[in-house]
């Protein structure tokens, strides 16, 4: 990878307690990647997600965002700076679709108008009807729908980078596979560089450029899938080998050329 | 005459604009202050648990203290804090009235408000605070933007509660010189006018239930997120605001202000005085149901300008003397030492108003009984009634002294029930007022006070020291010395105590004026 990394970890750790959350992890995300974050619950995927955009203050180490250190950046300007996707939307319920959209860059003190017309153009791009659903508050709005409102939340302030804490996790398996393609697209034509977490190891397949897998806090392996599933360590394979043993139960229990 | 078109109702209407509107003002300042208080409060203490809990704390012990108190106790306070900056700063405040009531109604709603907007600001979701923070909000903003908007609901219905406990309290802020609704209340029940008594329990009922309705409206529409429910709560609240404040904003507060204090006798007089000076030309007003200890001190403030007041009350209590005087020559000291306080006692009326001890005259016959001394050896089995401050009097101290008194039980009532009570031997003794109407019509009997313990009750005008050179005034008053006989005012004390539509202190001072002079 020529061009430098756009969020870089050097030997983090981070305790809650007695609890070692994040325990030395050093991981580089370059720029324009896509990357998946795996791993079990408790396992400190969260946690390393909230240190990028100091949600989370870090104990030890270093990290830095496009060559800067976080610790350097006040805290308020570098979140407006990274986009944010929140496990179960995070959309504030007494604002309308609009204006959870328009949020970030009427913080950074963007005109009126201005924010009305980035706000359209992000309903349009991640796929929502306008006339429906700019007006109205996210109660009135499916699962789907909202999660696209968060990521168009995210979005408004023209992020180059993105964090998205499970972001289809609690949506259904229909809903969950388009938006997570829609997103992917996104996500190349946009020229972003994503992290993701996830439990989901095909989705972490499916989406990623690459995947580190966490465990205990400890950053297990990453790498593409295919180097992962070279790895060495018995954890890793499992957890890579889980999505190919469900296919073959599928193809067992499902008839031949049908739905599935 | 049925209850319907009795007269008093047109009365009672008469005052409402008055009454009202100064209820709705002080309600509505004292919540805005409480509010403007106890929402940072919870805002600050949100996320600190120590400070937090001292506080509900103290909001609540101030909840436990009675209406009542809480809003005496404010008068002497603020008197206090008034003559502590009188000689520090050379400035100095009214501590009767709108100030005393306002600050402790305030105090007084600061538990709901500081309740629900901690348990609001607490209950929101800990995600959407957190996604305050992601999408790059301040702390502030995130308050403003956030937290406040979604703590709304709970807060408002806190501030539901508050506005229905201040409204009803506010009643009980007669007493310290603050006019509402319980200026009916207060009179009504000293005067036997059950109309008053009616009317100012519907009517601060009435408001009550308006503002609570109106309030509630508001709070589902931002619970529901519904904008007409909430625009309409809004508009209806302002519009009770102005209806009711509007009619007495014009009103110029300048003139005469005739003090009276919380019973029938007074509210009379005070009427009276208030007819002489307009009579003559002068505007003048009567703030009747004043605490007997808050209205010298309002004389004394110029909160008022002149009352009717009995010289052995303010002997005992105002010059602390336990030695007795002949009338004159007590009425005649009481003059020079008044008058060091700039205070003029323009002179006697011409009866007294004394405590003396009654009883059934029957039963004083059979038992021998004639005077205090022969009471004291029948005492120990008898019970005694007296009004509300009577038994921590000097006189009653006095009274115990000389004669050695011991009842076996003490009770306080209404002055106008104790009459009834005592004829009926539901007490054996009362402490009376020897102007007292009823003590005839009850065939009652002042026991005589032989070795002299109660002091004289000259009933004398008061002016107050910004009067104290005022010839018009005194011009106006004269007319009224020593022209009100004892017979007289108990024949106008029997009248008011009555229930009927002649039996209102208005239509008691014209009689009265009628018979002393008034053609």
């Amino acid at each position: 990878m020529p061009s430098k990394p756009a969020i870089s970890y050097r030997n983090v750790t981070k305790s809650f307690g007695p609890l070692r959350a994040v325990d030395d992890v050093s991981l580089d995300i370059a720029e324009g990647e896509f990357l998946a974050v795996v791993g079990g619950s408790g396992s400190g995927k969260t946690t390393l997600l909230r240190l990028a955009n100091r949600l989370i203050e870090a104990d030890g180490g270093t990290i830095t965002i496009e060559g800067g250190n976080v610790q350097d950046i006040e805290p308020v300007a570098l979140r407006r700076r990274i986009g944010y996707v929140f496990q179960s939307g995070g959309l504030f319920p007494h604002l309308s679709v609009a204006d959870n959209i328009g949020i970030t860059p009427k913080l950074l003190g963007a005109p009126a108008a201005e924010i009305a017309g980035r706000v359209d153009e992000l309903i349009a791009l991640m796929q929502l009807d306008r006339a429906a659903h700019r007006d109205r508050l996210p109660e009135a709005l499916s699962g789907g729908q909202r999660q696209r409102v968060g990521v168009a939340r995210a979005l408004a302030a023209k992020p180059r980078i993105m964090l998205m804490d499970e972001p289809f996790g609690a949506l259904d398996p229909l809903t969950r596979d388009a938006l997570g393609e829609d997103f992917r697209q996104l996500h190349s034509k946009l020229g972003l560089t994503t992290v993701m977490i996830t439990h989901d190891v095909t989705e972490a397949i499916l989406l990623a450029d690459r995947i580190a897998v966490m465990r205990g806090g400890r950053l297990l392996a990453q790498g593409t899938p295919a180097e992962l599933s070279a790895s060495n360590d018995a954890y890793v394979l499992e957890l890579l080998r889980t999505p190919r043993r469900q296919i073959e139960r599928l193809n067992a229990l499902l008839p031949q050329g049908g739905a599935a | 005459m049925s209850l319907f078109d009795d007269p008093r109702w047109g009365e009672a209407l008469s005052h409402l604009p008055d009454y009202l509107g100064n209820h709705v003002r002080v309600s509505l300042a004292a919540l805005t202050l409480g509010l403007v208080v106890s929402l940072p409060l919870a805002i600050l203490t949100r996320n600190r648990p120590a400070p937090r809990a001292v506080l509900l704390a103290l909001a609540s012990i101030v909840q436990t203290v009675p209406g009542l108190a809480l809003l005496a106790l404010f008068y002497p306070l603020l008197l206090f804090v008034a003559s502590v900056t009188l000689a520090w700063f050379g400035v100095s405040f009214s501590a009767f009235g709108f100030l005393p009531a306002m600050l402790a109604l305030a105090l007084y709603s600061m538990l709901p408000v500081l309740r629900n907007g901690i348990t609001g600001l607490n209950g929101i979701d800990p995600a959407l605070i957190e996604a305050a923070k992601g999408v790059g909000m301040t702390a502030r903003q995130s308050l403003v933007m956030v937290e406040l908007p979604l703590a709304l609901p709970v807060i408002m219905a806190g501030i539901r509660t508050a506005a229905v406990w201040v409204i009803g309290t506010a009643t009980l802020s007669t007493p310290i010189g603050q006019t509402s609704l319980g200026n009916y209340i207060f009179a009504g029940l000293q005067t036997q006018n059950w109309v008053f008594v009616l009317f100012g329990c519907v009517a601060s009922a009435l408001l009550a239930l308006a503002v609570d309705q109106l309030l509630g409206l508001i709070e589902s529409g931002l619970r529901q997120r519904g904008r007409l429910s909430t625009a309409l709560g809004a508009t209806g609240i302002a519009a009770l605001v102005v209806a009711t404040l509007v009619p007495t904003m014009g009103r110029s507060s300048a003139g005469y202000v005739v003090g009276a204090k919380t019973f029938a006798e007074q509210y009379v007089l005070s009427a009276l005085l208030r007819d002489r000076l307009q009579a003559a030309g002068l505007q003048a007003t009567a703030r009747s149901g004043l605490g007997s200890s808050v209205i010298f001190g309002a004389l004394k403030a110029g909160d008022i300008d002149l009352y009717v007041d009995y010289s052995g009350t303010l002997w005992a209590n105002q010059l602390h003397r336990t030695d007795i005087k002949p009338r004159a020559e007590l009425v005649t000291e009481l003059k020079t030492a008044l008058a060091k306080d700039n205070i003029t006692l323009l002179g006697e009326l011409g009866f007294e108003n004394a405590y003396a001890l009654v009883m059934p005259k029957k039963r004083a016959d059979a038992l021998g009984i004639h005077t205090i001394a022969d009471l004291a050896a029948h005492s120990s089995t008898m019970s005694i009634a007296g009004d509300y401050e009577f038994f921590s009097r000097p006189e009653w101290a006095a009274l115990q002294k000389a004669y050695g008194l011991q009842f076996s039980a003490q009770r306080q009532m209404q002055p106008d029930f104790m009459y009834a009570a005592v004829a009926s031997g539901e007490v054996d003794v009362i402490a009376g007022y020897t102007s007292d109407g009823l003590i005839a019509k009850y065939n009652l009997v002042a026991l005589d006070d032989p070795k002299q313990a109660i002091p004289p009750y000259d009933a004398i005008l008061l002016l107050a020291p910004k009067r104290a050179g005022d010839e018009r005034l005194k011009a106006a008053l004269s007319p009224l010395l020593g022209k009100i006989d004892i017979t007289t005012m108990r024949e106008a004390n029997l009248r008011a105590s009555g229930n009927d539509a002649n039996s209102s202190p208005d239509a008691v001072a014209k009689w009265l004026w009628g018979k002393v002079g008034g053609r």
